[in-house]
């Protein structure tokens, strides 16, 4: 990673390849979760056990799923603020058609074209009307938030009916949530990496000038990453009221800069054009594993979120370090 | 780019006062309905009462003009508020210093968290969006870590006079806060510092390549904020007689909520105090008017964000319109 490896022959195109795959930030979270589970599982082996392990994924995949969408999002150039709020909102329709009758399929498919429904307004307003997405999602954060509080009052939805449980349906005997978070990611980076609508979005953000001339319309772009990203929210929504018995209907606290720290840690560039899902996914699940781990190793349960928020800013610093040396070297 | 024959100042002071001036009228607007709806608003002690109650977000508010006009953002101001909150219960109380003592430490507390932010962003050059989502975090398991969810009660009666008590009739941290409106606005409006700050939203590199110190002036505007929310700490602690470790959570949104409602734009160059100090005042106005006609706490934040995306959406159309002409 020295300047002087801009100078190697290029007949070692292997060794330049492992070497870029070290230097991504995907090989360098997947590495950080190994050395994790190694270390903290040699300490104590019920870090590692199939029920702390199932833990960490069960209940954080829809967290990971969120963050496909949020990535998608911020490397248009853009940001969603409101998202944890509208998952809020969704879980509470969901859970609702589920005790009124609607039956199961509807209080599962409902919420996500609600979410659709819902980002595309936010998405117009940013696409068509050029408001800044912060903006417009700080404002759509006090409706939904506000709305939501003074309709239910935050009371408990329980009685859920039979086979409403998605996220607790096991098949093969792996949970749920673990299938649609490792399928969405996958289609997710496929869709994003070989498809003529995915690389517009790096276009959007990364250079939008050069997009407008190659002939990418803004407008259309960023109305399509806010509408995937509603697709993304409404199925974490999903995932997120159908994990336990019950549904508390008020805003999960702090979700949304849980979802945007998933995605910066994950390597995407806030200031749009770069980053992979697959980076989100790993460490959505790195963060979840970090605070899992903290406990095992009997980090006081008061400075879990110190400790966590040094990790984040240690994992930041790392990224920067690394595109540095990456643009040195080249 | 169309109108070439008109400058960009003379440009953004149109598109500023409009925005202004839009705001105005939907504050004036607003009073008038309230004041219908119910005669318990438009009285000195209610609006007073609402001055006190507006005093956290509106010192905060200021400074984060200062850095929104700069193209920057703090996210941790709601943390940092809860920090030096717990400083000070913790350095009174446990470390036993005498209180004026403990309010030193908890402001040198906030500043100290907003030079960090500055130091990082602008030596390391962590985008300050991402530095602060990180210190948002830190600070907030920093108060929860050395508070261990103990609250600190039981000040001496003395330390009630800043949140509570009033001074010649009005309540004393409206005068604290207008002394640093004064303050703010001067240093914007007047000064070369407040000039620059327009400078570095507008075009950070041309800023560099004309001898502004750029990088001390975003260490001095993000110290600045963390030392201001230390101060709204400080008076609300003295305001609500206990420190907890989740003071302040989501201030931070309530503020930039004020700050982008006043017309300083999200992308830099571009805000006023003036604008700022509509912002605030009308949300409280709104959130109290409301409450007091009977619609429920939560429901208020509805309108608010309604108001914010309209303010906005009407700004936006208006700029279109006239950058066609």
């Amino acid at each position: 990673m020295t300047p002087a490896t801009a100078t190697l022959p290029p007949e070692r195109p292997v060794f330049d390849r492992v070497r870029r795959l070290f230097g991504s930030q995907e090989a360098v979270l997947f590495l950080a979760l190994i050395l994790l589970f190694t270390i903290v599982g040699s300490y104590n082996e019920r870090y590692v056990a199939d029920r702390n392990l199932s833990s960490i994924f069960l209940g954080n995949a829809y967290i990971a799923v969120a963050a496909i969408g949020m990535s998608m999002v911020i490397i248009s150039g853009n940001i969603d603020i409101s998202v944890g709020s509208l998952i809020g909102v969704l879980a509470t329709i969901s859970g609702t058609l589920a005790v009124e009758g609607y039956g199961i399929v509807t209080a599962w498919v409902v919420p996500i074209i609600c979410s659709v429904v819902f980002t595309s307004i936010t998405g117009a307003l940013v696409a068509y009307l050029r408001m800044p997405a912060i903006v417009v999602t700080l404002g759509m954060l006090s409706i939904l938030k506000g709305g939501l509080i003074s309709v239910t009052d935050g009371a408990w939805i329980n009685n859920l009916p039979e086979g409403y449980g998605l996220a607790q349906l096991k098949p093969l005997g792996i949970p749920m949530p673990i299938y649609f978070m490792v399928v969405l990611t996958i289609l997710a980076a496929l869709w994003m990496r070989y498809t003529a609508a995915g690389r517009a979005i790096y276009a959007v953000g990364g250079n939008p000038e050069a997009a407008r001339l190659s002939g990418i319309s803004r407008e259309r772009t960023i109305m399509m990453v806010f509408a995937v990203h509603g697709v993304f929210t409404g199925i974490a929504a999903v995932l997120f009221a159908t994990q336990f018995q019950t549904i508390q209907s008020t805003v999960p606290p702090n979700l949304e800069l849980i979802i945007i720290t998933a995605s910066v840690v994950g390597g995407v560039s806030i200031l749009g054009g770069t980053g992979t899902v697959i980076g989100s996914t790993l460490a959505a699940i790195l963060l979840a594993a970090i605070g899992s781990a903290l406990i095992f190793i009997d980090v006081s349960a008061y400075w879990l979120r110190a400790v966590q928020g040094v990790l984040i800013l240690l994992t930041v610093l790392a990224d920067l370090e690394r595109r540095r040396r990456q643009r040195k070297a080249l | 780019m169309t109108d070439a024959t008109i400058s960009t100042g003379q440009r953004l002071r149109r598109s500023l006062g409009s925005h202004e001036a839009i705001l105005f009228v939907i504050l004036v607007i607003a009073l008038i309905v309230l004041d219908q709806l119910t005669d318990r608003f438009f009285t000195t002690s209610n609006l007073l009462n609402q001055g006190r109650l507006m005093t956290e977000v509106a010192l905060v508010a200021l400074p984060m003009t200062y850095i929104i006009i700069t193209g920057g953002i703090d996210l941790s101001v709601g943390s940092t508020l809860g920090l030096c909150a717990i400083v000070l219960g913790v350095t009174w109380q446990n470390v036993g210093l005498p209180l004026e003592l403990a309010v030193v430490v908890a402001l040198a507390t906030g500043a100290l968290a907003g030079f960090m932010n500055g130091w990082f962003i602008t030596r390391v050059r962590v985008p300050p969006l991402i530095m602060t989502l990180a210190t948002l975090a830190l600070y907030r398991g920093l108060a929860e870590g050395i508070s261990e969810a103990r609250s600190v009660r039981g000040y001496p009666e003395g330390f009630y006079i800043l949140g509570q008590g009033e001074v010649l009739g009005v309540p004393t941290q409206l005068w604290i806060l207008l002394v640093a409106m004064i303050v703010f606005w001067v240093v914007l409006e007047k000064t070369t510092f407040g000039r620059a700050l327009y400078a570095i939203g507008h075009n950070e590199t041309a800023a560099r390549f004309s001898g502004i110190p750029v990088d001390r002036i975003k260490l001095i505007i993000y110290t600045a904020s963390g030392l201001m929310a230390g101060l709204s700490a400080v008076i609300f602690v003295s305001r609500v007689t206990t420190t907890r470790s989740d003071m302040g959570t989501g201030l931070e949104l309530d503020v930039i909520a004020a700050v982008v409602l006043g017309g300083t734009s999200i992308f830099g160059g571009v805000g006023t105090i003036t604008g700022t100090i509509i912002g605030f005042v009308l949300i409280q106005l709104l959130k109290n008017g409301l409450a007091l006609t009977g619609v429920k706490g939560d429901a208020t934040i509805i309108v608010i964000g309604s108001v914010l995306i309209l303010s906005i959406l009407i700004t936006t159309l208006l700029e279109r319109r006239r950058s066609r002409d």
